[in-house]
């Protein structure tokens, strides 16, 4: 295969993000958490909770910095190698990343000093509002990434402009209250949320199954699994919410995420297993389960699910109508004082279409004189390869089930007073939130390839294709700000991993001895010396 | 909704020009000073207790600055589309090096104190130099190249093509404005040092400052100048231009002229204040290190950051970025901003946040005040870097 410049910026941008997304869920949670332990702390009096705040807090901003360095390619990366992009929907998708910054960078980046820094210097109420901002502030910022990205999935409030060459808002209120965007958040955060509360529940079972730290373990294992019991379920429950919208304006999306080559009678049925083929544009196997499909996502038992061939035939239509709207286009833009009315007509009749017709643009210079081959082709690259859509959705949701089942097993011991009796008899149990711990990150990887990955080859879904929407670079020039960026974010995340490890080997301080259990110092652990615990 | 159309298309996009510049300004008088700190920290800190006493001056607060940063990106992004669009990719690989090095900032300030071992500490202290050392300088050089001109072309349907190479970027000009940004940022940084810090290393960080400062004031004075003398030409609109028109930068004809950097200052002398400004600052810095008025000498620092980069804003108006092969396709203020909607939606948005900010900011630094010492160090040693 041939690299070009479009496919290698897809790639450095799927890397910075997805390593950029190994950080922020925690940091979405874990601010959470930290803040709820304060407020217990504040509100009872009792040290224990602010020593839990302290030993989490160290294992948040170890992770914080790494999103923070992270997120900082992210604000420049669509300007550098996304020009053309950026340039057609700055005026729409600007606006968020920049009220992000306002509403929300500011608020987490400026309190974080004072929740690491002013223990003392602050009073205890004063210090608790400090780390409230900063949860609300990465909450935020959650919600403004999300209005940006939910605009790329369903493009609302907007129009495309001949004169300017660009897409422009019509209604700001729209891109906000978008749909998509709504449900994408409230989606995304709970991932967040649960990615924290495995992360601690995790932990605390390591210290339970060491003998450390029981009494820090045993109340940081209630407030996980009771936060993590409520969030596991609403990110299923808005995981459902995403999946009912996809079907409203992303349907090859859906229909790629169920491998649904054909339309079906309604209700559709849904495929446990299969085994798609993109050659043969076929499931050389399936496992069906008749209905589910067509219920969850037309919550109906009439409404019909389009499959991918029908989807593509629907794509040949808009294409061809695109080129219309394309050769308008030309005619706009070389004489924009002189052209006639009717071709601005001809425009504006056809200009939903418009970005269908940059479809035609890899196989040919002119859309309007695009062959019947050339069509089909254009027509076939809106369909995203289906196998890995439909195993990366199926491993998301199946993590997102199984994070319900071990809250929630975790809860019961919790709220009935059992904890103690994990210690004994159901060690297998601590050792499965152990080893579940790297569950969470790899559903919300998951998750953002079904999302990003799902929407191609639209950079703006229906309005704009990824491969016109790159920069006038070279080859060479991406080949080595990618291997930059593995190299140093590959260095960074060892760097993080070995100090998190480290962190929680020496673990929590237990103050004064606690519920008969003897005092416990940090077990002495190679290479832990005095070190500031911040 | 007909909101937007209270306040003028052609006023919103002065207004956006202007906030721009705040926050430019912004970033420059706050983590400018952060820059600074860490490109002096291998030379004003000699031992371990030193560096951690000069980097807690910093510590809990560089990270609030650095947002001015990411604002200015998503402002730029937001209000200029085409410049967010032109200039990040034309300087691609430089912004490269800018993410890279600004990427190992954060990482030094937290992970430096998590190990003892001097050899780890060591290369962190080098990673916060880079981070701040290498941002400086390359800024600098942009502001250079965005003076002379930057090779790119639009074509009809506005996609650029960059006819520059990374090491065009370096001129003998755009180095010298190179150097002033560094000159300029290390000040400052001496200057916050010789506030938040004591001792010997106050001490030396006064002899830093003089020196940076002496250089700013030489190199300022030179680049003023180069573009005075038309040796850096400038540029002109040559046809009609309306305020109020929709973004389109192919809609004007321009050239390239020695000299026609100077054309506002010929029209509206009082903005000679400005580079003034940037003088007066700097001097007042150079001889204030040389006394006791602590205080005082990061108040005329700060002018001097504010009356450098301002004096570049004013000297381009109205224009945000110059092309040297298409000089018609230069970006200028009336002709590549976001729609009358958008400036105006994203103006109520800053009246909302800015001036919460500006208040919590001042009220965080005000907690942290005082000045950090070896036996603050010793105190805090479980909550400082």
């Amino acid at each position: 295969m041939e690299l070009n410049v479009v496919d290698l910026s897809r790639l450095q941008f799927a890397m910075t993000a997805l390593y950029h997304f190994l950080f922020v869920p925690l940091t979405i949670g874990l601010s959470v958490l930290l803040a709820t332990m304060e407020t217990v702390y504040v509100m009872t009096g009792r040290e224990i909770w602010k020593r839990m705040v302290k030993f989490w807090g160290t294992l948040f901003g170890i992770n914080f910095v790494l999103g923070v360095a992270t997120g900082l390619t992210m604000e420049f990366q669509f300007g550098m190698n996304w020009a053309y992009f950026s340039q057609y929907v700055g005026d729409v998708f600007g606006a968020p990343l920049a009220i992000e910054g306002l509403m929300a960078f500011f608020l987490e980046a400026t309190f974080v000093g004072l929740f690491f820094f002013g223990w003392d210097r602050l009073s205890k109420r004063q210090h608790l509002a400090a780390t409230w901002a900063v949860a609300l502030g990465t909450n935020f910022s959650a919600l403004w990434i999300l209005i940006a990205n939910g605009w790329m999935q369903n493009p609302v409030g907007s129009m495309f402009n001949p004169d300017t060459m660009r897409m422009e808002v019509t209604s700001f209120f729209e891109v906000l209250f978008n749909p998509v965007a709504q449900a994408k958040f409230v989606h995304t955060v709970s991932a967040g949320y649960v990615t924290a509360a495995m992360f601690m529940l995790g932990v605390s079972a390591w210290y339970m199954l060491h003998g450390r730290h029981i009494a820090i373990a045993k109340r940081s294992m209630a407030i996980a699994s009771a936060f993590g019991f409520a969030s596991a379920l609403s990110v299923v429950v808005l995981g459902d919410e995403s999946g009912y919208e996809a079907n409203l304006n992303q349907k090859m999306k859906l229909a790629t995420m169920e491998a649904m080559w054909e339309t079906e009678a309604a209700p559709a049925s849904f495929n446990i297993v299969a085994w798609p083929d993109m050659e043969k544009r076929e499931n050389l196997f399936a496992i069906e389960v008749p209905y589910v499909m067509g219920l969850i996502a037309t919550r109906s038992l009439t409404d019909v699910i389009p499959g991918i061939k029908e989807l593509v035939d629907r794509s040949k239509d808009r294409i061809r109508q695109g080129a219309i709207a394309w050769e308008a286009l030309q005619e706009i833009r070389a004489n924009p004082e002189t052209v006639s009315d009717d071709v601005r007509e001809t425009f504006r009749q056809n200009e939903n279409s418009l970005g269908y017709a940059y479809l035609l643009l890899p196989f040919t210079d002119n859309p309007m004189e695009a062959t019947t081959e050339q069509v089909e082709q254009a027509a076939w690259s809106t369909v995203p390869n289906v196998f890995p859509m439909f195993y990366a959705f199926r491993i998301m949701v199946a993590c997102g089930f199984f994070f319900i089942l071990i809250t929630s097993v975790f809860f019961y011991y919790s709220s009935s007073g059992k904890l103690d009796q994990l210690r004994t008899n159901r060690r297998w149990l601590l050792h499965v939130a152990v080893w579940s711990i790297p569950l969470p990150w790899i559903a919300c990887e998951m998750g953002w390839f079904v999302a990003e990955y799902g929407r191609q080859p639209w950079i703006i879904e229906s309005m704009l294709p990824t491969s016109v929407a790159h920069s006038s670079l070279t080859v060479t020039e991406v080949l080595l700000t990618l291997a930059g960026f593995v190299a140093l974010y590959s260095t960074l995340l060892v760097v993080e991993v070995a100090l998190m490890i480290k962190y929680i080997r020496i673990g929590p301080d237990d103050g004064e001895p606690a519920e008969g259990q003897p005092p416990e110092i940090s077990r002495p652990v190679a290479g832990a010396a005095p070190v500031p615990a911040e | 909704m007909i909101l937007h159309e209270l306040i003028d298309y052609s006023t919103l996009k002065i207004i956006w020009w202007v906030l721009l510049g705040i926050l430019l300004i912004g970033f420059a008088v706050t983590d400018g000073f952060d820059m600074g700190v860490g490109t002096l920290l291998p030379f004003v800190a000699e031992t371990d207790i030193e560096r951690r006493v000069v980097i807690n001056t910093i510590g809990p607060t560089w990270e609030g600055n650095q947002v001015w940063f990411i604002l200015g990106g998503g402002a730029i992004f937001a209000a200029w589309p085409p410049l967010y669009a032109i200039s990040f990719s034309g300087f691609y690989l430089a912004m490269f090096i800018v993410l890279a090095a600004m990427i190992l900032r954060p990482v030094s300030f937290k992970y430096r104190s998590k190990r003892p071992d001097p050899s780890w500490r060591t290369a962190w202290d080098w990673a916060l130099f880079i981070g701040s050392f290498v941002p400086a300088l390359v800024f600098g050089v942009a502001v250079g190249n965005v003076l002379i001109g930057v090779p790119f072309k639009l074509d009809l349907d506005l996609r650029m093509t960059y006819e520059g190479s990374f090491f065009g970027l370096f001129s003998p000009f755009s180095l010298l404005c190179g150097l002033l940004s560094v000159s300029m940022l290390v000040m400052h940084g001496a200057v916050w040092l010789v506030m938040r810090a004591s001792g010997e290393i106050a001490m030396r960080a006064r002899r830093y400052g003089t020196v940076a400062a002496l250089l700013g004031i030489v190199l300022f004075a030179l680049g003023g100048y180069l573009v005075s003398s038309g040796y850096v030409e400038g540029y002109r609109i040559t046809s009609e231009i309306d305020p109020n028109m929709q973004a389109n930068p192919l809609a004007k004809q321009a050239v390239i002229e020695g000299g026609a950097w100077m054309a506002n200052y010929a029209a509206d002398p009082i903005l000679w204040a400005v580079p003034g400004l940037g003088f007066l600052g700097l001097l007042g810095t150079l001889l204030l290190l040389q006394t006791r008025m602590e205080m005082l000498i990061f108040v005329f620092s700060k002018w001097a950051v504010v009356g450098i980069i301002a004096t570049v804003g004013i000297t381009m108006f109205p224009f945000i970025l110059p092309s040297s092969v298409q000089p018609g396709a230069s970006l200028t203020v009336w002709d590549a901003s976001s729609t009358h909607r958008t400036l105006f939606n994203m103006l109520v948005a800053t009246v909302i946040f800015l001036p919460l900010i500006l208040v919590y900011t001042a009220w965080v630094y005000k907690v942290l005040w005082g000045k950090v010492d070896e036996e603050s160090i010793e105190r805090d040693n479980h909550t400082a870097y």
